[in-house]
């Protein structure tokens, strides 16, 4: 049986890849601002919660984690798993054309390779069948 | 010495990509337990399917094994370099994904799967060069 994706769905997936890295992205820009944290000075982690770009890499990265639960709540651990490696891509990607960062030969390759992994699984069905699992039975009965 | 460094080094890259592998199997397995949430909301609403996620055991135990992965990672990133500790813990965890899914998870990772999720670990290990 080969399960295909509706518009939707695979807009769960790109929201996974998109709000990962962007969110990634905005934290790290954010924590740039506020300077080094460490063991004197943890006092600095309350004052980056309110810093506009850490309070914005915040909410991308819980929008995430829904979206990647929901994701994986209809397709195999398998399936989504490239999608949130793609998210490497657009990080290389923003550095490159919003950061004006230089990005050598090799990531170049690496950014070729991890889009044919994409592509290798992109096509193919998003959930396979199987047996019930270990993890299943272990867990039937309880969590509904 | 030297060789007593290096087995330090690979324990803590290990056992982060561990408790990274036993989060993410753990958390797809309840998910699939817990089956599609869109409808699940479309049924119960979202506080519905926020309840179905937050009262499953193998989620709540996957949550903690990604959260003891959170602060190895802290801690391995303060004893190895992050050059080398980010993309041999992100490749591990994707080829141990992809075993573990096979395993435990019952996925039919087919040639395709296997070549993506090697293709994978390269384009890490090619972009932190």
């Amino acid at each position: 049986m080969k399960h295909t994706l509706s518009p939707q769905r695979y807009l769960i997936l790109l929201t996974v890849l998109l709000t990962a890295s962007v969110g990634d992205t905005m934290l790290s820009h954010g924590m740039s601002q506020i300077g080094a944290v460490d063991f004197h000075h943890l006092g600095l982690l309350l004052a980056a919660l309110r810093n506009p770009w850490v309070i914005g890499g915040i909410v991308l990265l819980i929008g995430f984690f829904s979206s990647y639960l929901t994701a994986l709540s209809w397709a195999d651990l398998t399936f989504v798993m490239p999608a949130t490696a793609f998210g490497y891509v657009v990080v290389a990607l923003l550095s490159r054309f919003w950061l004006h960062e230089h990005l050598s030969a090799y990531r170049w390759a690496g950014i070729l390779t991890i889009v044919c992994a994409v592509g290798f699984v992109a096509n193919g069905p998003s959930r396979t069948e199987h047996e019930p699992t270990a993890l299943e039975v272990m867990d039937s009965g309880a969590g509904r | 010495m030297h060789l007593t460094r290096t087995f330090e080094t690979w324990c803590c890259i290990l056992t982060v990509a561990a408790l990274a592998i036993t989060g993410e199997v753990l958390t797809a397995g309840a998910m699939r337990r817990i089956g599609d949430l869109d409808v699940i909301r479309a049924k119960s609403g979202l506080p519905g399917a926020i309840r179905a996620v937050l009262t499953s055991p193998m989620f709540l135990i996957g949550s903690v094994a990604m959260a003891l992965n959170f602060f190895a990672l802290l801690f391995t990133l303060s004893v190895v370099d992050v050059s080398l500790a980010a993309p041999a813990t992100a490749s591990l965890t994707y080829i141990g994904n992809a075993v573990a899914a096979k395993f435990f998870l019952k996925e039919n990772v087919d040639r395709r799967r296997w070549l993506a999720a090697l293709f994978v670990c390269a384009g890490v290990f090619l972009l932190s060069k």
